[in-house]
């Protein structure tokens, strides 16, 4: 608890862990930006940010520093955003090992190299035990929208086609999986991935690219609700495509999970015009996180309910948001 | 008098007397049914033969006679009287002896597809809105001819005032069309001609397309299984009474339902000439209609066998109404379509009954029985309106007004986005053609039911009374109304048996002993509760219930044997973690775990029931009677008993260990639950704190359970369900009237 106090071990454990490999430009307690990007008439800032809490930490694919500079890098990315700086601020609970910080902050600046954006910010705080868990982690970011980008889920119109990156629900059943209540030996790792240069190729292959959403908490699922109430269309799944690992498909059958609802890290879903999917997809393909790119559905006029799934075996079901945990209703 | 007596010919047949009698006067509709008015002598006998001679389709429920002055002589039939009258509408009803003597006789209508008079055909299936006349019909558009015209005016013509009167003049008109295409020839026997090749004929009927193939062609049979993706799921047969006795066992009771206007399918013992198997397989029973429309009597005869009728519909979804609808849907199934220009008004389908030793029973409501109401039991006058929305499987609407209840037609499962879609419309329909304006919404506890949540969005919006029900309370509440048991008749003890529903202690329940009356209720007993893995996934894969309840009975090591093949290791650690694991008093859920032990359904089951149904078949099999059947613990679990099902477990593998026959188990398993659910509901009625028994929950669909039931409460009353479904087709009924209930004690 010492290192929480504001003294002299609080210091040595930012210079040694944090600052040492962040490297801010300045010693002071704001970071000064300067960016051409800026002065384009017409550019946007955007600005988002998100706390990262996951149990555990580290886990096959990832680790919660990973996390927390990929989702807030794709929070700007799927909204046309080219991401450029990220803020870091730790609560870490008393006893957390440094090693563990190490491999942490090792981790997000490797992934943040990777996404081409700078962690140029931050803070730390250490709190009694049993008061977090580990290591909650908050990150907010910059980027700059270029001008004439204007994804919105609104643009969305009856017709357009919607299209995964990847595979889907890797992230959830890692997790699940990870957190050891099960005897699950399935080889999954989580799908955590930063989409900014995705992003960027399939926004200079489509013109018309329409929006993007990453599918975070809530899944796919949730992900496509959002979009379509705030579209005013309804979007038809087609169970058959939807890109799924065999692993990710058993372990959801055998333990009743459904998933759409899976969380992702790395799986992002895009609506552009049905004559420019093909670009897209050889956009998304183009790029490492973009190798399992599929169309999985279309936006139709508006319906009963936002989203329905063509089901592999005929009948159409209906796709709705999370309300709680899922209770039985088979009667 | 009072009762379905509208719309059935109940003023011609009041004419027709009252000349016969030489009495003089005048007989009209009003909103309360029909007012006689009538002088002269022999006024008793003439009240007698209205009741025991009333036309086919009416149902009196009351007369209530008071003396008047009547003017003027000779006997009338006038006009309606004011607003508010006619707005009762009878169910369809099958084409009657004479109409298809018609059609089969030389005239005017011979081979005429849409024949029917004011005993017979079609009503709340063309019916668009209220009164119930012609314009008001999918008839509106077919201008009656001079010769229909007569028949339509003569109260002495038996289609005096039939409204959809029609003939091949002036009537609608059927074709034989394929590819999009009419095919110009005698559409029956262009259909005929593709079903003895072994093909599959989309019909359009009364209440929606079927599809239909030679039920005799096992070839037939597989390609409509596999078009249609329906693995086991039994089909329903059609045929004339001939046929049907030629492959069954079929007693009178059965008879008359089978000839009933409702023309439900009755399930029917295999017996007689052997059908393939792959019509129901696994099944000891066949589920058969007879032809109730004119086009299926003259495709029937054209075929001169047993047709699959199975209704044209994706697997899941509902069936498909509109010609434009079928060509699209079913475009994949069909070889042929036979089409009409009837517009089909509502979707309604083919209602399913049983004969039980007890008699008629339900198992789902819909054409021929909708919209048929259930008068409000004693202690329910002056009941305001209410609206019941059901369950999420098996959904059904309820409508209370006029102290009546009308239960809806069978809808489906509400997570399939057209029967979804079906739900709301047929919620706006039943509010505009009965002009209902409720008070109260009534709704399951279950927050994730879809039509809890329609319900509490309503309530919400118009600001309107919400009564959230219980679902074992709203089934109890079913059964009791059904049974017209009085408000204040006292309380019962509720045998409930289903797959699960929300219990008010947040758990899910579903096998259990409930102590109460349409106000509330008491759990006195239930199933001890096992972990249902991967939630409703359990449902659908017996040998989930198998491993927790062989877990639970200390057969570890029966389970590792009995599914090796499984993911055993992470099940349990999903059961005992609960990762989607919840616990369950389901009684379904034991049900297959009896049939997954027994090698039934183990892997899946390809449509809901599948197991319980074949468990049953195999039971009623089996030659065993007397046999006391399984026992189960009784444990005392503070607040109630626990009904321990280890033991029968226990028993069952020693059994199977001995060699003894799956379906002698299966039988000692059913008689085994009986008596241990009956136990405590008959202490309950011997201790006086209980008037009556109640069974009901969709277990008790099955005429064993029900059966067994009944002899383990030999001497005790008992109230069952005979014209409500007692799954959740019910379960509307129940709420709206547990709302009442809590309404009237406010
Ligand atoms: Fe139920
Ligand atoms: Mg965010
Ligand atoms: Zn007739
Ligand atoms: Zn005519």
């Amino acid at each position: 608890l010492a290192h929480g106090g504001g003294g002299r071990a609080m210091r040595d454990l930012i210079e040694e862990v944090f600052t040492a490999v962040f490297k801010p430009d300045s010693g002071e307690d704001q970071a000064r930006l300067m960016t051409s990007a800026l002065q384009v008439p017409g550019a946007r800032l955007a600005f988002t940010t998100d706390s990262y809490v996951v149990t555990p930490v580290e886990f096959p694919g990832g680790d919660i520093g990973k996390i927390a500079v990929c989702g807030t890098v794709n929070d700007l990315a799927v909204g046309g955003a080219v991401p450029l700086w990220l803020s870091a601020s730790f609560i870490i609970e008393e006893g957390c090992e440094i090693a563990l910080l190490r491999r942490l902050v090792a981790s997000m600046a490797r992934e943040a190299e990777a996404a081409g954006v700078r962690i140029v910010t931050g803070d730390t705080k250490v709190v009694e035990k049993g008061s977090c868990d580990t290591v909650f982690i908050t990150t907010s970011g910059v980027g700059v929208i270029p001008p004439g980008c204007d994804l919105h889920a609104e643009n969305i119109r009856p017709g357009d086609v919607a299209i995964v990156n990847g595979v889907l629900g890797d992230h959830g059943a890692t997790i699940l999986a990870a957190r050891g209540d099960l005897a699950l030996s399935a080889p999954l790792e989580s799908d955590c991935r930063a989409l900014g240069h995705l992003m960027q190729a399939v926004a200079g292959a489509c013109p018309s690219l329409r929006a993007a959403r990453d599918a975070t908490r809530g899944g796919l699922a949730s992900a496509l609700n959002e979009m379509a109430e705030a579209a005013g269309v309804s979007v038809e799944l087609d169970e058959a495509a939807l890109p799924l690992r065999p692993e990710v498909k058993g372990m959801c059958e055998i333990l009743g999970l459904d998933p759409l609802y899976l969380a992702n890290e790395g799986a992002l879903v895009l609506f552009v015009p049905e004559e420019e999917a093909e670009a897209a997809l050889a956009a998304m393909r183009s790029d490492t996180a973009g190798q399992g790119a599929a169309v999985v559905g279309r936006a139709v006029d508006k319906g009963a309910v936002p989203v329905t799934m063509r089901s592999a075996f005929g009948g159409t079901r209906i796709v709705d948001m999370l309300v709680g945990e899922q209770l039985p209703r088979i009667c | 008098m009072r009762g379905q007596v509208q719309g059935v010919g109940f003023r011609p047949f009041v004419w027709q007397l009252a000349r016969r009698l030489g009495l003089s006067g005048e007989v009209s509709n009003d909103a309360e049914g029909v007012l006689v008015l009538a002088a002269g002598p022999g006024l008793d006998a003439f009240e007698r033969a209205l009741r025991e001679e009333a036309p086919p389709l009416a149902r009196v429920d009351g007369v209530e006679s008071v003396a008047a002055e009547v003017a003027g002589a000779g006997f009338r039939i006038v006009a309606s009287g004011g607003p508010g009258a006619e707005t009762r509408v009878t169910p369809d009803a099958a084409s009657c002896a004479d109409c298809v003597a018609e059609v089969f006789r030389g005239g005017r209508r011979a081979g005429y597809a849409f024949t029917n008079c004011t005993h017979c055909g079609p009503r709340y299936s063309i019916l668009r809105g209220l009164p119930y006349d012609r314009a008001q019909t999918t008839m509106a558009g077919f201008a009656m001819c001079a010769a229909c015209g007569a028949e339509y005016d003569d109260p002495a013509d038996r289609r005096f005032h039939a409204q959809p009167i029609a003939c091949p003049a002036c009537g609608p008109r059927v074709w034989f069309e394929r590819e999009g295409r009419e095919v110009p020839g005698d559409a029956v026997a262009l259909a005929a001609e593709v079903l003895a090749r072994g093909g599959i004929v989309a019909v359009k009927g009364l209440g929606g397309f079927h599809l239909a193939c030679d039920a005799t062609d096992p070839m037939a049979v597989a390609l409509l299984r596999e078009r249609k993706r329906r693995p086991a799921k039994p089909f329903a047969l059609m045929a004339p009474f001939g046929v049907v006795q030629a492959h069954t066992r079929v007693s009178a009771a059965e008879a008359t339902l089978l000839a009933d206007p409702a023309a439900p399918i009755v399930l029917l013992q295999k017996a007689g000439l052997a059908l393939p198997e792959g019509l129901a397989p696994g099944q000891d029973a066949l589920g058969w209609m007879l032809p109730y429309t004119p086009l299926h009597h003259l495709l029937c005869a054209a075929v001169d066998r047993p047709l699959v009728m199975t209704s044209g519909n994706l697997s899941g979804a509902p069936q498909a109404i509109g010609n434009g609808e079928a060509r699209e849907m079913l475009a994949a199934f069909a070889d042929g379509f036979v089409m009409h220009d009837r517009d089909i008004a509502r979707r309604l389908d083919d209602s399913v009954e049983r004969i039980t030793p007890e008699g008629p029973m339900v198992l789902r409501r819909a054409r021929g029985r909708v919209p048929g109401t259930l008068p409000l039991p004693e202690g329910f006058g002056g009941a305001p309106q209410v609206v019941a929305h059901g369950g999420q499987m098996k959904a059904a609407i309820c409508l209370v007004k006029n102290g009546q209840a009308l239960l809806g037609h069978h809808l489906g499962e509400l997570d399939e986005a057209l029967t979804w879609e079906a739900f709301l419309q047929a919620d706006r329909d039943y509010a505009a053609l009965f002009d209902h304006r409720p008070e109260v919404v009534a709704v399951d506890l279950h927050p994730e039911y879809r039509a809890t949540q329609h319900g509490r969005a309503r309530a919400d919006r118009e600001g309107l009374r919400l009564e959230e029900v219980q679902h074992h309370h709203a089934h109890l509440a079913s059964c009791l109304a059904e049974n017209g048991w009085p408000l204040d008749g006292g309380k019962v003890a509720g045998i409930i048996l289903d797959g699960t529903g929300l219990g008010s202690d947040g758990t899910l329940w579903g096998g259990e002993v409930l102590l109460g009356d349409y106000r509330g209720f008491e759990r006195r007993a239930w199933l001890t509760p096992a972990p249902l893995i991967g939630g409703d996934m359990a449902a659908r894969e017996p040998w989930r219930n198998a491993l927790v309840r062989l877990d639970q009975a200390g057969l570890s090591d029966w389970a590792d044997e009995m599914f090796a093949d499984k993911p055993l290791a992470m099940a349990r650690m999903a059961a005992q973690r609960g990762v989607n694991a919840p616990l369950s008093s389901s009684a379904g859920r034991l049900f297959d775990a009896v049939a997954a032990c027994l090698g039934i359904c183990a892997e899946g089951q390809s449509y809901e029931g599948e197991a319980a149904m074949r468990l049953e078949a195999l039971a009623a099999a089996a030659p065993e009677a007397g046999h006391p059947g399984h026992d189960f613990g009784i444990g005392d679990a503070g607040a109630g008993l626990r009904i321990d099902p280890s033991p029968m477990i226990r028993q069952l593998c020693e059994e199977l260990g001995a060699g003894c026959a799956p379906g002698t188990i299966a039988r000692r398993f059913h008689a085994g639950l009986a008596r241990a659910l009956a136990a405590p509901a008959r202490a309950l009625v011997e201790t006086g704190e209980a008037k009556a028994v109640a069974l009901t929950g969709g277990c008790f669909q099955n005429a064993l359970l029900l059966d067994e039931a009944l002899r383990a409460l030999d001497g005790v009353p008992v109230l069952f369900h005979r014209k409500t479904p007692a799954n959740d087709g019910g379960l509307a009924l129940g709420q709206a009237l547990v709302a009442l209930a809590r309404m009237e004690s406010d």
